[in-house]
């Protein structure tokens, strides 16, 4: 499928959320506690057939924290970029999707580890670089002064 | 040279060459002996935790050849190595590593700090969470080799100052008589 196809299909399939094209993928916006109905949806559904979750990350915004996934579909050959945004950045939490991908296991493990989003019904959500005494060091307000030498 | 008198004798470390005339010559020459032997056979750990170790492996390889040297033989387990290139950046989470690999060598051991990262956090000094600013707030280095990574002259040259630091050395030095 084409990127012009596969943005006219989402927008006619999923009409409340935002969808656009990106510098090389589409882009669609969902909101969290949709989220991962519409992740199943996207893997299940065979003519979108996501089966490929190539990499899950988080930005960190002023207002909230931003997840990203990128998934790719091994069979039809097409891309999609999933972001979505938490509720606040004081308490991150969102569904985990590594039922759906079992590669989004480590991806959120890492996630929480830097960022501190925390995943619902993660199978096993633990600090896996970091010391359990760390803070989230990639949070723009994290702040250290022991291990960093600010410039 | 040799025993003059009792006293002398009891303040003595080494009374069974001291009770000869001229045996204390004997210990002089010990030493040059022991760290001739010693700054000669130095063998690394296999221990690399970035790009320097390429540079390391380089200086292994036929080109360079370490094995000129005396530092043939890079052994992996501490208990068998005498001395640890530090090549790469340490991080928090590597420092009991490098603690328990230091402490698990045997006497004498010697550290060269290769590369800017070992040597002082180098590209990572400023706005890091994870990089120890320098391998010597872990363990004592006894050379710093610096470059990014350092090209293996540089590191034979290292090799050779580390031997001359070997060469000073008194081993059987005497105790302060109080």
């Amino acid at each position: 499928m084409t990127n012009e196809q596969l943005i006219e299909k989402l927008t006619s399939a999923y009409p409340d959320a935002v969808v656009k094209q990106g510098s090389q993928y589409p882009e669609i916006t969902v909101s969290f506690d949709k989220l991962h109905a519409f992740m199943l949806d996207l893997k299940t559904n065979s003519q979108l057939a996501f089966d490929y979750l190539v990499c899950e990350s988080g930005v960190d915004y002023p207002a909230f924290i931003q997840v990203v996934y990128h998934l790719e579909s091994t069979s039809l050959k097409h891309f999609l970029v999933v972001k979505t945004n938490t509720e606040n950045r004081e308490t991150p939490a969102i569904d985990s999707v590594a039922d759906i991908w079992p590669t989004a296991e480590f991806h959120e493990n890492e996630i929480y580890d830097l960022l501190g989003i925390k995943f619902n019904n993660h199978p096993h959500l633990r600090r896996i670089f970091l010391d359990e005494n760390w803070g989230f060091p990639l949070r723009k307000d994290f702040k250290d002064d022991i291990h960093v030498v600010e410039r | 040279m040799g025993i003059t008198s009792k006293k002398e004798f009891e303040k003595n470390d080494f009374p069974i060459l001291e009770q000869y005339e001229g045996g204390s010559i004997i210990l002089t020459q010990l030493d040059a002996l022991v760290n001739w032997a010693r700054s000669n056979s130095v063998w690394p750990l296999t221990f690399g935790t970035r790009c320097c170790a390429i540079e390391f492996m380089a200086v292994g390889a036929s080109r360079h050849d370490m094995a000129r040297f005396g530092y043939e033989v890079a052994r992996a387990t501490p208990r068998q190595a005498d001395m640890i290139i530090i090549s790469g950046s340490i991080n928090y989470k590597m420092v009991p590593v490098l603690k328990r690999l230091y402490d698990q060598i045997a006497d004498p051991k010697y550290v060269i700090a290769m590369g800017a990262c070992a040597v002082s956090g180098g590209p990572f000094f400023y706005n890091s969470y994870s990089i120890v600013k320098g391998a010597d707030h872990v363990i004592p280095v006894d050379i710093y080799v610096p470059g990014c990574p350092p090209r293996p002259e540089a590191l034979l040259y290292a090799f050779l100052q580390l031997q001359k630091k070997i060469k000073r050395e008194k081993n059987f030095k005497k105790k302060l008589v109080k």
